[in-house]
């Protein structure tokens, strides 16, 4: 009798016991659920709020907006191009230099680099990473803008100045900042991410392909040539696409040593603007509602840039990951 | 039982807090900043009402008084007039400030470049793009002036500093004033773009043959080289207190309403060209009694004891007679029983 009694009574803790363990992981799930969706309302809510806010100006301008270079606060007139233009021009350079550089990096350490050097090159290489924008803005207004203005600057407008066909990129003055200098700087800040991303794709070729094609005779560069590339290809494109999504965005580096001014210049070393550095500068003093809806239009502008790049890389990486799973 | 009583009395401790110390809230203007900060604190220790000063910029001053959000605003940019009617509030100017070209050019000492306001003008248009273009050597005939590019460096964010330069320029170059105007930003016709007066500064020290503009008080604790204006008097004077106290003395205050008046350009043989006040924005009817009769007590005490700590941060204190003139315009500031909330330093 008590044998039965105790063992029912155990049932019937165990049942209590599994409901409870039941309702916990109810609550869980949807506990974490919740914070999963928060992010999307996240999301959601800066869209409307983007929209909402760039109406007026989109409305008043409409897509005159979009390629007028008019940014003038007295006279209430405002056009998007000039920051457009320079966002553009600026993660350009960025990539040009950025790219090949990364390129070498990521081969050495996965290639050619003796064992010993590995962990020291890509420990600053991540170290880079981590240094806080603004540490860049500083150096390049006090160090690389004035050596820039004292040695490259001149030196390239002699001689490539008056070259025919690429010569304007080079004219004028040299001042040391401008929008080559910006993108020099955006070159130096988003070249950790792209190497170290590159890296790692490197690192994801499997080791018998590569020994196979080292087997038939190929040098080091005919393999990263005929068996690397082809099988990172869309790795690497994601990570140059994560590079310019953060060039794009980049705002207080950018903002010391662009030259924060409204106009578009065929030279490279006049000075330009970027959306970024237009919201950071006049966002405090936006004195009309018509100024501080074409900034969040700016904004709006912005966001779809860098959300474009952003998809763009994730369907590339998922191309990647399907490739490895093949 | 012990542990209920503890916490009985913590929660009373939160609650009376607020209650106990008195707080008055103004946003607005960076350029005053360090100044009403230091004021803030004096006055605390002083009269036990702390006043939370955020520098968040005149436009955002102007939007946070007329949404209520705050005791005063602060703006270095008057409003007009009718604006001021519109929206029910009274505006005075609190501090003198003056902005002072600078100029980094080789061989020529700080102190020594004379420039007139055409001048000026003409180099932020782009029209005079060498040290050594004429106007400049006839102005300064003394001057080994050097064949170089003028690099012409402005404020890239929004700024009182830039509005009362742009002023300026307005008030002396008939072009400037209908092709550029004048407001805290402005479409610059040439030249690079730093951010906040540092950043003017720093561009300007650092490019061979720039010439930027800056705050007085910037100016001065960087021993930046300021150039000589020459005034409405034709007299070429250098920028300091003496000099902008001139300016403010000289104008006409009573013909502005609302104290609508811009110090660019004062008559004066003393008085710097280039000079600004910075301005406290307030309801003429308020519903918040208390808060404004503290807003006004903390002015007041700031006008009679601020001068020296002004004087320390390299501002310039308002003139005696603006200050009773102020002080008339606080007593038409009322409760909503139409009583003035302030009625002198006895009432307080």
């Amino acid at each position: 009798m008590t044998g039965i009694a105790a063992s029912s009574g155990f049932e019937a803790r165990i049942g209590y016991w599994a409901r409870s363990q039941k309702r916990y992981d109810t609550a869980f799930r949807l506990g974490t659920a919740l914070f999963a969706l928060l992010v999307l309302v996240l999301l959601g809510g800066v869209i409307v709020a983007l929209v909402d806010g760039a109406a007026p100006a989109l409305a008043k301008f409409k897509l005159g907006f979009l390629v007028t270079e008019e940014w003038n606060p007295v006279t209430d007139e405002f056009g998007a191009l000039a920051p457009i233009y320079g966002t553009l021009v600026t993660s350009a350079i960025a990539m040009l230099i950025a790219v090949p550089i990364s390129f070498g990096i990521a081969l050495f350490i996965t290639e050619l680099c003796p064992p010993w050097l590995k962990r020291p090159i890509g420990t600053a290489i991540e170290l880079l990473a981590g240094i806080p924008s603004i540490i860049y803005g500083i150096w390049g207004l006090f160090v690389l803008a004035p050596l820039l203005q004292e040695t490259a600057q001149p030196l390239l407008i002699e001689s490539l100045g008056s070259l025919p066909g690429v010569g304007f990129l080079f004219a004028g003055p040299p001042l040391g900042i401008g929008v080559f200098t910006a993108g020099l700087i955006l070159a130096i800040m988003v070249l950790p991410f792209i190497a170290s991303v590159m890296r790692d794709v490197f690192e994801a070729v499997p080791a018998l392909l590569k020994e196979s094609a080292y087997g038939l005779g190929a040098t080091t560069w005919e393999v990263v040539w005929s068996v690397v590339l082809p099988y990172t290809r869309s790795g690497m494109m994601g990570g140059i696409m994560l590079g310019l999504g953060r060039a794009l965005g980049e705002t207080m580096a950018v903002t010391f040593v662009i030259g924060n001014a409204h106009r578009i210049h065929a030279s490279l070393f006049a000075p330009g603007t970027t959306i970024s550095a237009a919201l950071a500068n006049e966002f405090a003093e936006a004195t009309t509602d018509i100024y501080l809806s074409s900034l969040v239009a700016l904004g709006l502008i912005l966001f779809l840039i860098t959300f474009s790049v952003l998809v763009l890389a994730k369907l590339m990486l998922q191309r990647l990951q399907r490739g490895l799973g093949t | 039982m012990l542990k209920r009583i503890l916490a009985a009395a913590a929660v009373a401790t939160l609650l009376s807090a607020p209650a106990g110390a008195q707080q008055i809230d103004g946003a607005g203007a960076t350029f005053p900043y360090p100044l009403y900060a230091k004021w803030a604190e004096a006055f605390n220790g002083q009269a036990g009402i702390k006043v939370n000063y955020q520098s968040i910029g005149s436009g955002g001053g102007i939007k946070q008084i007329k949404s209520k959000t705050v005791d005063f605003g602060a703006t270095d940019m008057p409003l007009p007039a009718d604006e001021l009617k519109e929206s029910g509030l009274v505006q005075f100017p609190m501090v003198i400030g003056g902005v002072v070209p600078v100029v980094n050019i080789r061989g020529i000492e700080p102190g020594r470049l004379k420039l007139t306001g055409p001048v000026l003008a003409d180099i932020f248009f782009g029209k005079i793009t060498k040290w050594n273009d004429k106007p400049l050597v006839d102005l300064n005939p003394g001057l080994a002036l050097p064949n170089q590019a003028i690099a012409v460096v402005h404020r890239s964010d929004g700024s009182g500093t830039t509005f009362i330069f742009a002023e300026y320029l307005s008030k002396v170059s008939p072009e400037w004033k209908e092709k550029v105007g004048a407001s805290t930003s402005i479409k610059w016709p040439t030249g690079l773009g730093g951010k906040g007066n540092e950043g003017v500064a720093v561009t300007t020290q650092r490019t061979n043959g720039a010439i930027g503009y800056v705050e007085y008080a910037y100016a001065k604790q960087n021993k930046m080289a300021h150039a000589l204006m020459r005034n409405r008097d034709g007299e070429f004077v250098a920028p300091d207190s003496e000099s902008f106290q001139s300016a403010a003395a000289s104008a006409e205050w009573e013909k502005a309403p609302g104290f609508n008046l811009l110090l660019t350009d004062q008559p004066g043989k003393k008085s710097w060209p280039i000079t600004g006040a910075t301005f406290i924005l307030m309801y003429q009817k308020t519903d918040k009694v208390n808060a404004s009769r503290q807003v006004l007590q903390f002015l007041d005490w700031s006008y009679k004891n601020g001068g020296a700590i002004a004087d320390s941060l390299d501002y310039v204190p308002m003139p005696p007679k603006v200050v009773q003139m102020v002080q008339q315009t606080w007593r038409t500031i009322t409760g909503p029983d139409g009583k003035p909330v302030w009625v002198g330093a006895a009432g307080m």
